[in-house]
């Protein structure tokens, strides 16, 4: 039952302490009112004793201090007015003087002070002094840390500061300067103190009440910072010298990384960037606890936003060598603080940067030594397996990519891939990821082969498995998006002269090769469509330059092209590798190279036969061949007939009967080209319909005997469209009664009991159909040609 | 002796003024009642000159036997109270013996007096000055009359003032270096000084500088000393670390202070001392007591 609760029994005290000075202040208000010095002193001390308590917090006793702030107040109202009390404001001075405690007695002599200030019997400087002495007396930190702010509070305007009227002769701005020091420095080592009383256990209760105390002691800064004599000279000189002698020698972490910080964000920009060097040179001499690093970083940030701010402070930095301080002293921290954590050094490097890509953006020097710094921190370690370091080191290496937005820039700094090269698998990719991507939004054109072969070393990550990763681990669809995104890269890869692509592609290779099976089908065609790209444009530039020695010649390209596409056969990817073939196919037709189209249609036709064993894949890839040698014209007679035979022969021996019919129906066009000069071979043309006639009926009847019943009709009206083209496009060898006869079979086929009707060839058949009508009643040549069609 | 005036209103009046009386400065004197009245203040070696009136109750003489008037130093020990020694005594002669019938008025005049004690009122002992008139009235009992005065002697400051200064400690414990600025102090004076914390090893509280005064009466195997502290005056408010010095500034004009007095006529003796007083978190008290000289100089107003 005797254990009290702590925080119930603070609200007493305080309850108590708020009592004390109401009941007082009572006896002072009346002491006032009549003008009675004597008792107003007596019941002001009195008043003030509440303020002795050592039982409230910080939070508390700033409650209570308030309360008697108010108090003083009228105290001073009335002291100023010397009719009131009929004792002038020496007498005064030393009448306060007399109380016995100290604790009243300095709080009614810093009131008596400020009013002796006012009254300019006394110089200001010789009254602060006095004051700022005297308050040594008070060496409790909680109850002394109030007293002198109670003292800043009222000397803050009366500080003889330039243009202020308590500026004279004999008072200077600097007796202000030195005033606020005094106090700060006393304020400060009051504060420091705290960390020292009190039980060890306690210590997180502390470190909580002295950062509610802080800015009691960093308010004094704040002043000096305001008072306007405080010029760029004064502040190298004295102020903050002197400011960092207490802050270096109070040896609190605390205190340190406040100070610090409090510097930092109350004087202006110019001033930190004239006197780097002396605010540097304090960080190694911190404590080893203290986050000097959130410390460099945040005078990084402010220098940086300074620099954005307008260019013309940049010459600025450049004459004080920012950057070289900058660095020297991150370097110096790191050295001093050894157990820093690497998290710790590597933000320090990212502040740096950040520095750098505002104030010196031409510098790309500074950028790659910074990462040097870096690599160097990082040297000797395993892989970072911390996630904090990880995102340090990305954010350290986004940064030149967000500022310069060009990878090209990034692509010219040695040490960046050194730095990639320590972070762990899984983020190398991500962060091979945020510059791809850097280079997709921005669009930026990858130029020279030197480049490209950085930037795959950067990608690396990408671009292959990297030793000790298990792939198992991986997730299907973010590997898909990662070689998506290879994919699109290879398209910003680009040189308008052909050489130096030429040069690029074989970059390329060189590293996609390393890829693996489950790369390649990503990466190859993508290469492939690039090179393709490439030979286009030369045959568009020059069908002349034939020196043999020029290396990019369409030749060579295709051999490399082939050298690529075979690289598939390790997947093995054949539907793909097919694919690609026919497009080199079909650029070497464009090219008027005959043999390279040939032999691409035989690696094309050889693939088909010895890896595309899905029947399915059969019947694309056989569409896709009879489809791209449709449209080739570089074949002489034998070889043209040798493939289309080949084609036809394949499309016959398709597995299913209505693929057999398509693909044979398909070869017709093969003898067909409606051009100029295309071959125009009516014969076989209807050769091929006929022959998938009879596939077409062989398939009906085949479903007629395994299911009982006729399938639909729609092969029937498939051929008698092909049949329409033909005679639409004049082959003698289509005639209307062949389509007559077609029609009258697909009627038939129709009405047939045992033909299941299916909508869908139903009403194909129909449109056809009306397409005829419409021919007929058109008129015209078309008209006259379908006129003997009878419906 | 003088019942039967006491049984009884006095036959007469008896009234005694200075010459200066209206001008001279009065200063307040306590009585043994404890009343505070205000007293002419004198110094040694001044005249002491004025006159006394008697005037005989209405219609009633008054006959006596010769009217004297005597200027008595006297110092009383309250241990022996009532009892007087008269350090100086002088006496003058007003009247021969003979008949009071109406009011008369005497002069008299004690010529550059020695007057070397100032008044005092300790806890023990008093010292004081009176001028006594005696109406000698042989059966009928003498009619007395006092009236005090105060006595200050004033000295010229000192030529050599030396400051205070020592280094004490508790070994291991405590080292504080102290200075006070004078080892004499005029009563109006301001103690100034400092203590400079030299090693701290235990948990103080607070310190205070007290003014203690020693007053010491009898002799020999009689004396008998008695200790006041007339001041208690906060120096410092918490714990101070290593190599922090702390100002004193003490005014000495709101204490009721007086000059030191060595051996007053074999009798007793006035000391001051300032006592530092150092008080730990467990109120243990540590302190360091110097005697300092108190003196009165003339005050130039």
């Amino acid at each position: 039952m005797m254990i009290s609760n702590g925080i119930e029994d603070e609200e007493k005290w305080l309850a108590e302490g708020m009592a004390g000075i109401q009941h007082n202040a009572f006896y002072l208000h009346r002491a006032l009112d009549s003008n009675n010095l004597r008792e107003a002193l007596k019941y002001s001390a009195l008043l003030l004793s509440e303020l002795r308590t050592s039982r409230l917090s910080p939070h508390k006793y700033y409650e209570l201090y308030m309360r008697a702030f108010d108090e003083l107040r009228r105290l001073e109202m009335f002291f100023k007015d010397e009719n009131r009390h009929g004792c002038s404001v020496v007498d005064l001075y030393e009448l306060v003087q007399h109380a016995g405690n100290i604790l009243p007695r300095l709080y009614l002599l810093c009131t008596v002070g400020s009013v002796y200030i006012k009254s300019k019997e006394a110089p200001a400087k010789d009254v602060l002094k006095d004051l700022v002495e005297m308050c040594r007396g008070v060496q409790h930190p909680i109850r002394g840390l109030f007293l002198r702010s109670y003292l800043a509070q009222i000397s803050r305007d009366e500080l003889p500061d330039i243009a202020s009227e308590y500026e004279s002769e004999g008072d200077t701005f600097m007796d202000a300067v030195e005033f606020v020091l005094q106090n700060f420095a006393e304020m400060n080592k009051l504060w420091v103190r705290m960390q020292h009383q009190g039980p060890l256990r306690e210590r997180e209760k502390l470190d909580k009440e002295r950062n509610e105390l802080r800015d009691l002691v960093g308010k004094n800064l704040h002043v000096l910072s305001q008072i306007e004599g405080v010029d760029l000279e004064i502040y190298r000189d004295t102020v903050l010298p002197r400011v960092l002698e207490q802050v270096v020698n109070c040896k609190d972490e605390l205190a340190q990384y406040y100070l610090m910080d409090c510097i930092i964000q109350v004087f202006p920009d110019e001033y930190h960037l004239q006197t780097l060097e002396t605010l540097l040179g304090a960080c190694p001499q911190l404590q080893s606890a203290v986050d000097i690093k959130t410390v460099l970083s945040r005078l990084m940030e402010r220098l940086s936003n300074y620099a954005a701010s307008s260019p013309e402070v940049l010459p600025e930095f450049l004459q004080v060598e920012a950057f070289t301080k900058l660095s020297n002293a991150i370097g110096k921290v790191i050295e001093a603080q050894v157990d820093m954590p690497i998290v710790g050094a590597i933000t320090l490097y990212v502040s740096l940067l950040t520095f750098t890509l505002h104030v010196h953006p031409d510098r790309l020097d500074y950028v790659d030594q910074v990462l040097g710094e870096c690599v160097k921190k990082l040297s000797g370690k395993a892989k970072l397996q911390d996630s904090r370091v990880t995102k340090q080191v990305v954010a350290l290496l986004s940064a030149p990519l967000e500022k310069y937005n060009d990878i090209v820039t990034a692509l010219t700094l040695s040490n960046y891939p050194r730095v990639m090269d320590h972070l762990d698998a899984a983020t190398n990719k991500v962060m091979a990821m945020v510059i791809i991507q850097s280079i997709m939004k921005n669009n930026t054109c990858v130029s020279t082969s030197d480049k490209v072969e950085v930037l795959f070393e950067l990608i690396k990550g990408l671009i292959k498995d990297i030793e000790g990763t298990s792939t198992d681990e991986l997730d299907e669809e973010d590997f898909k998006e990662e070689q998506n995104s290879v994919a699109r890269l290879m398209h910003m890869l680009y040189n308008d002269d052909p050489e130096e692509m030429l040069k690029i592609i074989n970059t390329v290779w060189k590293h996609i090769m390393a890829g693996g099976p489950k790369r390649l089908p990503f990466t190859v065609p993508p290469l492939v469509f690039s090179t393709l790209k490439l030979v286009r444009r030369l045959q568009v530039q020059d069908g002349d330059v034939a020196g043999e020695e020029v290396p990019a010649t369409p030749k060579k390209i295709f051999q490399i092209l082939n050298q690529i596409i075979e690289a598939l056969s390790v997947v093995p990817s054949p539907e793909l590798a097919l694919r690609l073939y026919l497009q080199c196919a079909e650029a070497a037709n464009d090219c008027d190279l005959e043999p390279v189209a040939y032999e691409f249609f035989t690696q094309a036709f050889v693939l088909y036969e010895e890896e595309v064993a899905d029947s399915k894949a059969q019947v694309t890839a056989i569409h896709l061949i009879i489809g791209t040698l449709q449209r080739m014209n570089v074949f002489g007679i034998e070889n043209r007939d040798t493939l289309t035979h080949k084609a036809t022969g394949y499309s016959a021996k398709l597995l299913k009967k209505p693929d057999q019919c398509r693909a044979v129906y398909a070869c017709s066009h093969l003898f067909w080209v409606d051009d100029q000069d295309g071959i125009k071979d009516g014969e076989r043309v209807l050769l091929c319909l006929k022959r998938s006639l009879r596939i077409a009926n062989a398939a009906q009847q085949m479903v007629n005997v395994t299911r009982g019943s006729s399938g639909p009709v729609t092969l029937f009206v498939e051929i008698l469209n092909k049949y329409l083209y033909f005679f639409e496009k004049g082959s003698p060898q289509i005639t209307g009664a062949a389509i007559q006869g077609l029609i009258e079979l697909i009627k038939t086929e129709m009405q047939s009991d045992s033909t299941t009707s299916n909508p869908a060839s139903d009403a194909f058949f129909a449109s056809t159909l009306r397409y005829i009508r419409f021919q007929k009643q058109k008129g015209g040549v078309m008209g006259e040609k379908y006129d003997p069609i009878k419906l | 002796m003088n019942y039967i005036i006491g049984a009884f209103k006095p036959a007469c009046h008896i009234s005694i003024t200075f010459f200066d009386g209206k001008s001279r400065k009065q200063v307040p004197s306590k009585k043994e009642n404890g009343q505070t009245l205000m007293v002419p203040l004198f110094q040694s070696q001044e005249n002491i000159v004025g006159k006394i009136s008697i005037e005989p109750v209405s219609g009633k003489k008054v006959e006596h036997n010769g009217i004297k008037v005597e200027l008595l130093g006297q110092i009383e020990m309250y241990f022996d109270k009532g009892n007087f020694y008269d350090f100086t005594s002088l006496v003058r002669e007003l009247d021969i013996p003979g008949e009071l019938y109406e009011q008369k008025t005497y002069p008299f005049e004690f010529s550059s007096v020695e007057m070397p004690y100032e008044t005092y009122n300790g806890v023990n002992v008093r010292l004081r000055y009176v001028l006594k008139v005696t109406i000698n009235r042989g059966y009928a009992g003498s009619i007395v009359e006092y009236q005090d005065f105060v006595v200050r002697n004033y000295t010229p400051p000192p030529s050599i003032n030396n400051s205070i200064k020592m280094e004490v400690g508790i070994e291991d414990c405590l080292h504080i270096e102290f200075e006070y600025n004078k080892s004499k102090y005029h009563l109006k004076d301001v103690i100034i000084g400092k203590i400079y914390f030299l090693l701290v090893r235990i948990k103080l509280k607070n310190m205070d500088l007290e003014i203690r005064r020693r007053e010491s009466t009898g002799s020999g195997a009689n004396t008998h000393v008695e200790t006041e502290t007339l001041a208690k005056f906060e120096l410092m408010d918490g714990a101070p670390v290593r190599g922090e010095s702390i100002p004193i500034r003490l005014f000495l004009s709101p204490y009721e202070l007086t000059p030191t007095y060595q051996n007053i006529n074999n009798k007793f003796s006035v000391k001051y001392y300032l006592n530092l007083v150092l008080v730990d978190e467990e109120d243990r008290r540590y302190f360091k007591q110097q005697e300092i000289t108190m003196l009165r100089l003339a005050e130039t107003s």
